[in-house]
């Protein structure tokens, strides 16, 4: 067929210039302006380097010199699902929505595809999403093809979404990037499950969340990421918070080579409120990054954070949290926590929290720690009768159980665990 | 709220006369020309008569220099400095390296006892201010070397200390003297080429102190410098070197002041200490340059490279800083935690206060098993002023058993400050134990009351609080310096309480 695709951003831009006037949207002017800028942007920067303070710890490398082709024909025809975990479901296909797999018919709100919808998304989408210090951003804004649009009116209470994403092994590397963009209307309430699995091939899913939420309106994002062996996930959730809304989200990462799950947020407005809790597990030669910065930049607000990073293998781990108060934020609480598991003597973990401060009746802090497991709690299980496996398993699940401590949702709190549980079963045992 | 407004009215009302220090010794001063060249260095090295090997590492130093960028990364902010436009060498005009007392300028000697620096062996009281009250029967004396602007220009109890074998004296005497073990160590923690002021200090450094102490020897008195910039337009290189050769121990203070000016002036100083099998050395500095005036004009730029080689197996090595002066300060101490079970420690306490700002923190690098550090940060901003806490552990793969803890924690006292953390945590070693902890929160109301209600006014309430919050970095330092640190704590936050 045809010749290997070329590499880096060079070819990521080689092949939008073939495709732009394919892609979704091509005859918006507020769009095609948009790509054109994230164009720019791309061409200017590339992939960032380890240089680069906020890619310090996490070489991009792998990515930048594969060569991706964009999966321009749509994979049609049944496909094996994992079992619903919600009635109301969103399916992607490499990217795009399948209408076919998905449950979507008689809500209260919008649920659809967005590239069906871009014309309702002009002042919408982009709007959260600065390209310029965001260079995976300006990647999915350039490239984009679509996303699921949720718009949850003033005072719905939505329930349950489960916004499931599948990768399709077309044997050969291939790479998508999604956009979803999800509105939540004053005092609306959703759960969001997102599930992300695929095969074993070569590919690179770079999703983009903007998420706004008005004054009062509750999301609850549960995020379970199992991509196959050979994916790189390299998530964005770029979140607006207004006053007395909460965003609380959950997020076990347990596949993929290279995974980094990066939550930029704000607390716009007094009384706003974020969770962002995580267990990322990475066995093998596999690097795992979360990577968040939450800006305070109003008064009376909280924001609490724990991830918990277990690694065994060659693996690699990597916590970056900055938390930002800013002058006008007083009465801010924040709290972070990051703790890591070393499960071999060839892992490796970099954490970096951070504090910026810049008013003064504020209450924050942060702890890290990093260690192997706890040398006394093990003698007491064993000194117990329980066999030194199953003493370092239980161990290991109560470490990673604690981030979803407070999480009162049955449905997330489920496929959470099962995410956590089903890594441990394939390779916890022979770390 | 008043107290807010009390707070800007009043920090708005500190003039430059909280900083005594300030004043300016009038004394002739041989200057090199203006200006940063090959031939600067070529005339530095020449005046300060060095062999050929320091003249060419000076130059290897400054073609790196050359080649470098300056570091943008700290979270401070300046004006950009012209490297043409100062002096590198300013000199008293004086026979170098006096015999005695009797040969020192008469107005130098006044000089130091304005500052409270005790340059004759005869005046056993503590060496620094303020120990003045404290009663000195009994106890040792503090060996000073003086370094002014770029020359030392004296050095007391040296006979003293070389019976124990110990070499105390300006670095460029002991080039001469000591060849063998300067040339050996010198740039040995820190290289020429490690980063851009630590380059420039290379190139042009001028005096310091060189510290020796031999095997099994317990240092018998603390060692001190004593640095003084005077003259205008000039920046200061010093450069200092400690030796603890094994099983020996020393403690080593260190205390620096410059006259009130509105321009900026750079201090940009490089201190290496090399520890062997079983050796501790124990560094205290109370850095109090001037720190500018209360709308942030003038102030020196401390752009300091500190760094030690825990080299041999039981060493120590333990940094203890209290930075209250200086318009920017720009510093890291850090720990090479080579041997086994060797330890670091770093403990700080920097205030910023009207328009200063910090960016300090350490390094620790365990490479040897089972190594140890510590890290009490204690940041206090006041006024404009930004602090950063930036620090970094690092546990190779071969530290087995290493242990790491860090705490750091800053105090707000008004709404115009910054307080920032910046740690860096790395971890190769599957058996080491790495906590970090870090909280931000200003002075309790509560605190304050129960204060308030005892008949203590806002002021003092505050100073004792914050001595209090500063505690487990003051007790680390020893005795005349902990009651100086105190004091400058007091005088530093003066104005900024409503």
């Amino acid at each position: 067929m045809t010749a290997a695709p070329q590499p880096g951003a060079a070819g990521f831009l080689a092949r939008y210039q073939g495709l732009k006037d394919h892609l979704p949207g091509a005859r918006l002017p507020w769009l095609a302006a948009l790509r054109s800028d994230a164009a720019a942007h791309v061409a200017a920067r590339g992939f960032p380097t380890r240089r680069v303070e906020a890619w310090k710890y996490t070489d991009l490398s792998p990515v930048a010199q594969a060569g991706f082709a964009e999966p321009l024909t749509a994979v049609a025809g049944a496909l094996t699902l994992p079992k619903p975990r919600c009635a109301v479901r969103a399916v992607f296909v490499d990217g795009r929505f399948r209408a076919d797999l998905s449950a979507l018919d008689g809500l209260a709100y919008r649920a659809a595809s967005v590239a069906q919808h871009l014309d309702a998304l002009e002042g919408m989408l982009g709007a959260l999403a600065p390209l310029a210090e965001h260079p995976m951003t300006a990647l999915n804004t350039l490239m984009f093809e679509d996303g699921l649009f949720l718009d949850v009116p003033a005072g719905v209470d939505a329930g349950h979404l489960e916004l499931l994403s599948i990768a399709v092994d077309p044997g050969r590397p291939f790479a998508f990037h999604p956009r979803h963009v999800i509105r939540l209307g004053a005092g609306a309430k959703l759960t969001l499950l997102e599930s992300a699995i695929g095969g074993s091939a070569q590919y690179l899913h770079n999703p983009v969340f903007e998420i706004d939420l008005a004054e009062g309106a509750v999301l609850t994002h549960g995020r379970a990421q199992q991509e196959g062996e050979g994916a790189f996930h390299l998530s964005m959730i770029h979140a607006r918070i207004a006053a007395e809304a909460r965003y609380d989200t959950m997020a076990v990462s347990a596949g993929a080579r290279l995974t980094r799950m990066e939550i930029h947020a704000a607390l716009t407005g007094p009384k706003a409120s974020c969770h962002m809790n995580s267990a990322q597990l990475a066995a093998g030669r596999a690097v795992v990054d979360t990577t968040t910065a939450l800006d305070h930049a109003a008064p009376d607000c909280a924001s609490r954070q724990t991830c918990k990073t277990v690694l065994a293998g060659q693996a690699r781990g990597v916590f970056q949290g900055k938390i930002l108060v800013r002058r006008e934020a007083q009465k801010t609480d924040g709290y972070q926590m990051n703790q890591a598991l070393l499960l071999s003597e060839e892992a490796e973990m970099d954490s970096k929290p951070q504090l910026e401060i810049y008013a003064d009746d504020v209450k924050c802090s942060h702890g890290a720690t990093i260690g192997a497991l706890d040398a006394d709690s093990l003698f007491y299980l064993r000194s117990r009768g329980v066999p030194a496996d199953q003493a370092r398993s239980m161990l290991v699940q109560a470490f990673l159980h604690e981030a979803f401590e407070g999480l009162e949702d049955d449905v997330l709190r489920e496929a959470l665990t099962a995410a956590v549980d089903g890594w441990w079963v394939r390779h916890g045992t022979a770390s | 709220m008043p107290a807010v407004t009390e707070t800007i009215e009043t920090v708005q009302a500190v003039t430059d006369s909280t900083y005594k220090w300030g004043f300016e010794t009038d004394i002739e001063m041989e200057f090199a020309p203006k200006g940063l060249s090959e031939d600067i260095v070529r005339f530095i090295s020449a005046k300060k008569e060095e062999p050929a090997w320091l003249l060419e590492w000076r130059l290897r130093a400054f073609a790196a220099w050359q080649k470098m960028e300056e570091p943008r990364w700290p979270s401070v902010k300046y004006p950009p400095i012209d490297y043409q436009d100062a002096y590198y060498y300013a000199a008293p005009k004086q026979k170098v390296g006096p015999k005695s007392l009797d040969e020192v300028d008469p107005e130098l000697l006044r000089t130091y006892a304005k500052l409270g620096i005790p340059l004759r062996e005869q005046a056993i009281l503590a060496g620094v201010e303020g120990a003045g009250e404290s009663p000195a029967e009994g106890r040792m004396p503090i060996a000073i070397d003086a370094v002014f602007d770029s020359v030392s220009v004296a050095t007391t109890f040296k006979d003293r200390l070389a019976k124990d074998g110990i070499i105390f004296c300006p670095i460029s005497e002991a080039v001469k003297t000591h060849p063998e073990l300067v040339r050996k160590y010198l740039g040995s923690v820190v290289p020429q080429g490690d980063n851009f002021f630590a380059a420039l200090n290379s190139a042009v450094f001028t005096d310091g102190s060189f510290v020796y102490i031999p095997k099994g020897v317990r240092c018998p008195m603390e060692l001190s410098t004593y640095f003084r910039i005077n003259a205008k337009s000039t920046g200061q290189f010093e450069r200092t070197l400690v030796i603890a050769d094994a099983g020996s121990h020393v403690s080593y203070l260190e205390g620096c002041t410059a006259p009130m000016r509105d321009e900026n002036q750079l201090h940009a100083a490089v201190v290496e200490l090399v520890a062997m099998d079983d050796a501790t050395i124990k560094y205290s500095t109370v850095q109090n340059w001037y720190p500018g005036d209360a709308e942030g004009k003038g102030g020196i730029y401390n752009f300091v490279t500190k760094r030690g080689a825990c080299r041999g197996a039981r060493s120590k090595i333990s940094w203890t800083q209290v930075e209250t002066g200086s318009a920017i300060t720009w510093k890291y101490p850090s720990c090479i935690l080579q041997g086994e079970d060797s330890v670091g420690e770093f403990y700080s306490v920097a205030i910023t206060n009207n328009y200063q700002q910090a960016d300090t923190g350490t390094k620790m690098f365990h490479i040897g098993p089972r190594t140890k550090s510590t890290i009490i940060s204690k940041g206090i901003s006041a006024g404009h002023g930004q602090n950063t806490y930036r620090g970094l552990v690092r546990i190779g793969a071969k530290a087995t058993g290493a242990r790491n803890f860090t705490q750091c924690d800053s105090l707000l006292i008004g709404d115009l400050c910054g307080a920032h953390t910046v740690p860096y945590i790395e971890n190769r070693c599957m058996t080491a134990k790495v906590e970090h902890e870090a909280t931000t929160s200003r002075i309790a109301e509560d605190q304050l009351f129960y204060c308030r209600q005892r008949g203590l006014s806002q002021e003092d309430a505050v100073g004792l609080i914050v001595n209090g919050f500063c505690r487990e970095v003051l007790k680390e330092l020893p005795m005349e310096f902990a009651v100086e640190a105190q004091k400058l704590l007091q005088i530093s936050l003066e104005g900024s309480v409503g």
